[in-house]
């Protein structure tokens, strides 16, 4: 019998934590299988954020450093430069990343730090039960947006890809989802040429993934997934939006 | 043995400098010193001073109530320490510039024209090395005049001849005067 | 020892630390620490190193924390508003046991206070100082020679107990020159990467570690506080250090540290040539507090004098050190940036 798929062997044999519907499941997974086709998972080291992927350390198997709420890019500039040959990605949720850790990530951006973000962004806080987030759609409502985000109470919804695209530090910048097989593979693809342009030293690469959060959006797991395929992608369109075509 | 000086004037007199130079001869002659400079918005613009403390033993304090030596180089210097000197001490100060004579009976006073000196050196920025020069006199028992020269270099550089030309011409003036003066 | 050069404390500081085997070094501007960030600028790509001029000391110690997870000697200084920056990663890095060298210039505050030298950063430092149950090393040199021989001590009981050592200086110490003697340079290759560094699984047998101060469960957290007392105890079994100087059983004991002792060193000659007995104890680890030998030393005494650049904050450590209602204790202390005079320490030993 021949295999066509198998668990990749650097995604630990653990239950998870995550919510049904969730999209943090299928990105781990993502992440296990370019490391192990790339054969990076011992020369990876992974920094977790603070929100609903603050225990992403327990589903890959490969070194982790948790980091304070919002630093994960100032902590993975430490280790990459106390290291140079390791592969060394941030896994961060929208407020992490662009909230109380925008300096760090823009900064990453801005230094070229060679290193990896992966920015989770389903437009909401999960861990702390649904507050608003920097992504948090307009109308959207929120614990703290509780009457729909209004752009003249609560400002607009940040566009990290775009953002991170325009410093001059950065190799790569894309977006991509998880709503269907074909973004599945998209992002599969993206996560191999950010992994690869890391290694050959290119500079700062991110990439924001759209993903769901059924249980804060009060959402059955496929009508999360058809909101992020038909409403977040308005907000948030999906490509690339930087990319180094060679690294000197 | 243990000596303590103030360098003070307007930022841009090179006090600063005039005593980094004498803690450097000190460290190379194998003494231990310490200078300490006033640091901050005092620095820019207003006036600048710094605490040179020259010792045969370890040396507590770097910085000083009560001045032994004082090297004055302008009036509101003048208005801050002279009431500060220690009983018996010895101020310098640049008559050139401090209008405000020191009134103090039981200090010794040595009045340097040292602007006017540094000048016939070629520099009127050159008065520090005037006083450089009046202090290896007046620590001639602990310094020789090339001690001080040779950290003056060490200090200063010798990418500028002509700049160093001047300084020692300061130098031997500031000596000459400080000879005839005490 | 090799050579001896008159240099700036501050600079002295990153010397020290190259020479000791530091070669990443993250900061960020601050009055009176800034030569620190400045001359590592200098140095580190001199001997192979790198200096990150980070976009905040939130970020800086961060870069430490990432640094020194992955098993090197990095460090950071700030000055007291910037320290206070630093205090939550403190705190990760002292519940995740991640060893580093963090120095602190200590100025006047509260706030954005000023800019000249304090002590009052005392009870942030040594009480942990962020949140949760830690502690760190404090370290009080008094001289820049003291910061250069105190630099490898530091780094190496970072990594011995895994735990943030502060070095804790003043706008005084920092900005001044004095004439040192380095050590020689520590090879940083030569310094192993210890086997729970996150340095990449290769690195350590191919068991993945996890570097975290996280433990949703309350009864396996209590379990690691429990250890890192344990750990603490330990350290302050070990690695308490003073120096006394003085007559043996004072009946005047004064306590001071870093520059205030330096000063009040002077005044302390004086009154010992003129035959006073008096006694000056210095704690060189503020944390650990050297409570027993100030418990020893206070024993015949009669005054206790405690001067601080503060409103009064070691006092506290020594009161529960000399533990006894009947002595006289004395705080005397200038708060602000204000420094002590040696004539002023004479005068108020004297005078009482």
């Amino acid at each position: 019998m021949k295999v066509v798929y198998e668990r990749p062997k650097t995604l630990e044999k653990v239950t998870n934590h995550y919510c049904p519907g969730c999209h943090h499941g299928i990105l781990h997974a993502l992440i296990a299988e370019v490391l192990d086709e790339m054969g990076l998972a011992e020369k990876a080291v992974g920094v977790a954020p603070v929100g609903c992927a603050v225990l992403a350390y327990n589903y890959l198997d490969i070194d982790w450093i948790e980091a304070p709420h919002g630093r994960a890019v100032a902590i993975a500039t430490g280790i990459k430069l106390a290291h140079p040959d390791v592969l060394v990605f941030t896994y961060q949720g929208d407020g992490d990343a662009a909230a109380i850790g925008l300096a760090e990530t823009m900064y990453g951006a801005i230094r070229g730090v060679n290193v990896t973000t992966f920015l989770y962004n389903n437009a909401i806080y999960g861990m702390t039960g649904g507050q608003m987030a920097p992504t948090t759609l307009l109308g959207m409502k929120t614990t703290t947006s509780p009457y729909g985000r209004d752009a003249k109470r609560e400002g607009y919804p940040l566009k990290m890809a775009e953002t991170i695209a325009l410093q001059g530090g950065t190799a790569f910048s894309a977006r991509t989802a998880l709503f269907n097989p074909k973004m599945i593979m998209e992002t599969k693809k993206r996560i191999r040429q950010v992994f690869e342009l890391q290694m050959k030293g290119a500079g700062f690469t991110f990439l924001e993934v759209v993903g769901t959060c059924p249980t804060n959006w009060g959402m059955s797991p496929v009508d999360a997934t058809k909101f992020a395929e038909t409403e977040m992608v308005k907000t948030f369109p999906l490509g690339v939006y930087k990319e180094l075509k060679e690294v000197e | 043995m243990t000596k303590d000086l103030v360098v003070a004037g307007f930022g841009g007199q090179g006090v600063m400098l005039l005593g980094q130079i004498i803690a450097l001869a000190a460290t190379e002659k194998g003494l231990n010193a310490t200078w300490l400079p006033s640091y901050g918005p005092e620095q820019r613009g207003g006036t600048a001073n710094c605490t040179v403390v020259v010792s045969d033993e370890e040396i507590a304090s770097p910085l000083t109530d009560k001045p032994q030596f004082a090297v004055i180089m302008n009036n509101p210097s003048m208005a801050k320490f002279e009431p500060k000197m220690a009983a018996g001490g010895t101020l310098i100060y640049n008559s050139t510039l401090v209008t405000q004579v020191p009134a103090r009976q039981d200090i010794k006073v040595v009045a340097i024209p040292a602007n006017e000196l540094a000048e016939q050196a070629g520099s009127a920025r050159s008065a520090n090395m005037v006083m450089l020069g009046v202090m290896a006199w007046v620590w001639r028992d602990v310094f020789t005049q090339e001690d001080l020269l040779t950290a003056m270099v060490h200090k200063v550089g010798d990418k500028r001849p002509q700049l160093l030309e001047i300084n020692k011409k300061a130098f031997a003036l500031g000596y000459e005067a400080a000879q005839k003066a005490i | 020892m090799s050579e001896r050069i008159l240099m700036k404390g501050n600079e002295a500081v990153g010397e020290a630390a190259v020479r000791a085997g530091c070669r990443l070094y993250f900061g960020y501007p601050i009055t009176p620490a800034s030569e620190i960030a400045e001359y590592m600028a200098y140095r580190l790509p001199q001997v192979g190193g790198t200096f990150v001029q980070a976009e905040s000391e939130v970020s800086a110690v961060n870069m430490v924390y990432g640094a020194a997870a992955a098993g090197k000697y990095a460090m950071t200084a700030s000055s007291s508003p910037g320290f206070s920056l630093m205090q939550e990663a403190i705190s990760y890095m002292a519940g995740a046991e991640v060893p580093a060298v963090l120095v602190n210039v200590v100025r006047g505050g509260p706030g954005l206070g000023d800019i000249q030298p304090a002590q009052s950063d005392y009870f942030q430092m040594t009480k942990g100082g962020g949140h949760g149950d830690y502690r760190l090393l404090v370290f009080a040199p008094y001289t820049i020679q003291e910061v250069v021989n105190l630099m490898p001590t530091a780094y190496e009981l970072a990594f011995k107990y895994r735990n943030p050592v502060v070095l804790a200086l003043d706008g005084l110490i920092g900005q001044m020159m004095e004439a040192v003697e380095f050590t020689d340079f520590r090879n940083p290759d030569e310094i192993p990467i210890p086997e729970w560094a996150v340095s990449g699984k290769f690195r350590h047998g191919g068991k993945k570690n996890i570097n975290t101060s996280l433990d949703l469960i309350p009864e396996k957290l209590e379990a690691h506080n429990w250890k890192l007392q344990k750990k603490y105890s330990e350290i302050e079994e070990k690695e308490t250090r003073f120096s006394y100087f003085g007559v043996d059983n004072p009946e005047t004991l004064v306590v001071a540290y870093g520059t205030v002792a330096r000063v009040a060193m002077s005044a302390l000659k004086k009154l010992l040539n003129a035959g006073r007995s008096i006694g000056i104890l210095r704690p060189i680890t503020l944390w650990p507090f050297p409570k027993q030998a100030l418990a020893e030393k206070a024993r015949h005494a009669k005054r206790i004098v405690v001067l601080e650049m503060s409103s009064g904050q070691m006092i506290e450590d020594v009161k529960l050190s000399v533990f006894d209602p009947n002595k006289q204790y004395e705080f005397y202390g200038h708060p602000g940036g204000v420094t002590f005079t040696p004539t002023e320490i004479e005068e108020y030993l004297v005078r009482g």
